[in-house]
């Protein structure tokens, strides 16, 4: 297969971009969209011109890492995939794609296809854990949890963090992200103590990192690579305003 | 240097509750002035990070990825051990240390082994604690699940997703210290030299891997926890990123390296499809649990497997283990599918695959309870390898997954260079020549939440370290030598890529040092290696300068180590002339082809001092004294 790329090359943070074209050769239908950007760098790199930056670690579609725009849809058209485990089988010979970083201002480019996602870190420190140190937890079956419940914490504590959902929202908000945090945590038993201040400390993190509010579009759960679902929004926004009347 | 391994005496189970007793304590008050680095936030590091911040320590945390959460062990799918007997079915702390010891082949740390059962009940209730989701029974206690070669049923797990949970609630433990100022998170920094002051491991040389530039780091002790070296073969199961330099440039600084030969092939995990393919995936061994593995009776037979009548099936691992059947260990079950396939009865295009087929588990269970246990890793296999598990068997190959070897440490996890401490798969101690499944997860977070806070503070309040800053001229020699071998690497400017010369590399380890390893084998290694390194420092392009992020230069410095480590791990399996777990030398085998070990010669953990690239390391032998299990020769039939 050939496939033609216009790829957004951008040299670090703080200057300018621009599209560049490229055409991927002899691309294999086994290949996934990040090996074929493989070939494509090597064959930069043996010409003795910079690669295209892009971030990816494990490959297998868990660790969060990779992620661009391709032709404006995050990690690509496939439902429930990371970019890195997209396959070009799914393509046809001679198709073309836009390639772009996530676009949001608490997402700031770093180079080409690298943002800087340390802004879901620090929504995590304003309090997405549980308070407890190491040692001296009772045993774990001394905390009953039904299985749909503990079914349900998983769906949400699924996410990867990999900011796809930020990238495909218009206000570029991070509320998928941070709600299915506070939803895993407030579902659960051992959440329950610090279930009013999380809430408000992840969502005043949220607003002052600069993501945007959220409008109910529901692009993120369309892109969301582990299907987190909206309605974790709905539960963060019940916890929310629960936690303001208590507070 | 004598190796001194510093196993308390007494009875094998007192030993850590009367060595944490003799153990120095740090005076609260004083931990905040006392530094910490560590390096790595995998489950390891994490869980070090997040307890060393909670005792008051000032930590300074250190990752190659853009934040801690994406650290490896991320990928881990299938579970961890604990020995907790909730089920009733025979568990114990002993049982657990022996079938560790065992599955290890009898290369493992008595002691250290003990210690790591002993921990896994509190991980467990520590990971509760934070919320882990682990999966429930409909009464609300905590499922288990047998896995890997285990008798009993003593493995948890969050759907296939157990690494995630773990490292999320270490990530998530670790973020809350962060967010109270006793843990500095440093992410995207690369650990490329180690500083020693008066032989004391005090600080590293990183390289800002946004900016390009490199920093300083001091303190009172460093803790490595850098993951294994499993992408020395190029294709693993291991992250792209992962690699052996931290560990590699520590091992330059003196530290030594122990039993690199001992490598862990995976036995199920999706076959190479070209020479593009930049990773294997591993399919979880829980798999097995339900999954027959077979191959045709017949050579070469290319029939579609659903036209394969059962009498022209072999079940082989069923056939010839009928007790663990298709649960025995890893080491067991990669050896059978590579003899079937060089029997030339592998399926597939390559003929290097055998099917892992679940037609008889959904009959029995039905579709729903199959796609309940395995649903997750069902779609992952169809994405990748673009058939349905449920209409037609998966096609699985060994593939590189875990590094039992790593850098030597003491029952204190100090490595021979004082202060410098090394934990979770970095080490070397507690898997032996095989780890079994489930097991990694248990060592990473036993390591970082329950025996490095005790050892560390004895370490500390048992050891004078002089005041210095980052001026040192320690620190000066460190950078100028990282400098140098940057510029070295810009300099070549020549024509192949830093990948090309790690697939190369990558097939001298596979074909030479891999499932079945000889004499021959393994000369070869050690002549393609060095000629290899040559090339690789005449002919490497790394286009760009260094003042910004640059994935090629990260990757070229990672394969130039690799390089090097690559011959030590090839003169360790030459060294070791028996077979043991995951180190399968040819010439040493039981008559019907099981792993044949030389308990009068080998019963020791191999440990080399680095004596200069292309120089011959010096070998320090630290025996193993059996004094609880009586070394056997293991048998799964």
């Amino acid at each position: 297969m050939r496939i033609h790329l216009t790829v957004w090359r951008q040299a670090g943070p703080n200057v300018g971009g621009a599209f560049h074209a490229y055409t991927a050769e002899n691309v294999s239908p086994d290949m996934s969209f990040l090996e074929m950007l493989d070939v494509v760098n090597e064959q930069l790199i043996k010409k003795g011109e910079e690669p295209i930056a892009f971030d990816s670690d494990c490959r297998e579609g868990i660790c969060g890492t990779c992620g661009f725009m391709i032709s404006g849809i995050p990690h690509g058209s496939q439902p429930h995939t990371t970019v890195c485990q997209l396959h070009m089988r799914k393509f046809n010979d001679g198709d073309s794609f836009t390639l772009e970083p996530w676009r949001a201002k608490a997402f700031p480019v770093l180079k080409d296809l690298v943002v800087d996602r340390s802004a879901f870190d620090r929504i995590i420190q304003a309090g997405g854990y549980t308070s407890v140190n190491t040692g001296g937890a009772k045993d774990a079956n001394n905390i009953l949890i039904g299985k749909d419940i503990a079914d349900a914490a998983m769906d949400s504590a699924e996410c990867i963090g990999c900011g796809a959902c930020v990238a495909a929202c218009k206000n570029a908000s991070a509320a998928l992200f941070t709600s299915a945090k506070i939803t895993h945590l407030s579902l659960l038993p051992q959440g329950q103590v610090e279930r009013t201040t999380r809430v408000l400390n992840m969502v005043e993190r949220m607003d002052t990192e600069g993501f945007g509010s959220c409008s109910n579009e529901g692009e993120c759960e369309a892109v969301c690579p582990k299907g987190i679902s909206l309605k974790n929004i709905a539960t963060m926004n019940k916890e929310f305003w629960k936690a303001v009347l208590q507070s | 240097m004598a190796l001194d391994s510093k196993i308390p005496s007494g009875p094998l189970a007192d030993k850590w509750d009367s060595h944490k007793f003799a153990s120095k304590l740090v005076n609260p008050a004083n931990r905040r002035k006392h530094t910490v680095i560590i390096v790595g936030t995998g489950l390891a590091g994490a869980s070090a990070a997040s307890s060393l911040g909670e005792l008051g320590y000032n930590v300074l945390s250190f990752c190659i990825q853009d934040s801690p959460r994406r650290a490896h062990s991320i990928a881990a799918q299938g579970g961890i051990n604990a020995a907790k007997n909730y089920q009733n079915d025979g568990d114990s702390v002993y049982r657990l240390f022996y079938d560790t010891i065992k599955g290890g082949d009898y290369r493992a740390r008595e002691a250290n082994v003990y210690r790591l059962a002993q921990s896994s009940v509190n991980i467990i209730d520590q990971c509760v604690a934070q919320g882990v989701p682990f999966a429930r029974e409909y009464g609300g206690h905590l499922d288990n699940r047998s896995f890997g070669g285990a008798q009993v049923s003593r493995t948890f797990y969050a759907r296939g997703q157990t690494g995630q949970q773990l490292l999320l609630g270490a990530y998530q433990s670790m973020q809350r210290q962060v967010a109270k100022g006793s843990v500095k998170q440093f992410a995207q920094r690369e650990m490329l030299d180690l500083v020693l002051i008066n032989g004391q491991a005090r600080g590293i040389i990183v390289r800002n891997l946004v900016t390009g530039q490199m920093e300083r780091y001091v303190a009172d002790a460093v803790c490595l926890a850098t993951g294994g070296y499993g992408t020395v073969y190029y294709l693993s199961t291991n992250a792209v990123g992962s690699n052996v330099t931290a560990a590699w440039r520590a091992h330059k600084r003196g530290a030594y390296f122990a039993n690199p030969c001992f490598t862990q092939i995976h036995p199920t995990c999706i076959p190479v499809s070209g020479e593009h393919q930049s990773k294997l995936t591993l399919m979880s061994e829980s798999l097995r649990n339900d999954g027959r593995v077979w191959v045709p009776k017949n050579n070469g037979d290319k029939r579609n497997p659903a036209d394969i009548p059962e009498s022209e099936r072999d079940y082989y691992l069923e056939r010839k283990y009928p007790s663990f059947g298709n649960l025995v260990p890893r080491d067991v079950a990669s050896r059978n599918a590579k003899q079937v396939c060089d029997d030339g009865r592998g399926v597939g295009e390559s003929g290097l695959a055998v099917y892992l087929d679940f037609k008889d588990a959904i009959q029995r269970l039905g579709h729903d309870v199959v796609a309940g246990r395995y649903g997750n890793l069902f779609e992952m296999y169809e994405k990748i390898a673009g058939e349905d598990p449920y209409k037609s068997p998966m096609r699985m190959y060994p593939a590189i997954h875990y590094t039992m070897g790593g850098l030597w440490v003491d029952y204190n996890l100090m490595s021979n260079v004082q202060g410098l401490h090394v934990l979770g798969e970095a080490n070397f101690s507690d898997h032996g020549a095989n780890r079994l499944g489930a097991s990694a997860l248990m060592q990473g977070l036993a390591d970082g939440y329950f025996v490095i806070p005790y050892t560390l503070a004895h370490y500390i309040a048992g050891t004078k370290v002089e005041k210095v800053t980052t001026d040192h001229d320690a620190f000066k020699e460190a950078e100028d030598n990282v400098q140098q071998r940057i510029n070295k690497l810009l300099a070549v400017k020549g024509s192949k890529t830093p990948r090309a010369l790690h697939r190369e590399l990558g097939q001298i380890m596979w074909d030479n040092v891999g499932m079945a390893r000889t004499d021959a084998s393994l000369k070869d290694a050690l002549v393609k290696i060095p000629k290899l390194r040559e090339e690789f420092w005449h002919n490497v392009s790394v286009p760009g300068d260094q003042n910004s992020l640059s994935k090629n230069l990260e990757y070229a410095g990672r394969v130039a180590d690799y390089l090097e480590f690559a011959e030590l791990l090839a003169l360790d399996a030459l060294t070791r002339t028996e077979s043991c777990g995951g180190h399968f030398r040819e010439e040493s085998q039981t008559p019907d082809g099981e792993a044949q070990r030389d308990d009068d010669n080998f019963t020791h953990v191999s440990a080399w001092e680095f004596q200069g690239v292309g120089q011959k390391p010096n070998l320090h032998k630290e025996p193993l004294v059996f004094e609880e299990v009586h070394p056997s020769q293991r048998s799964y039939k």
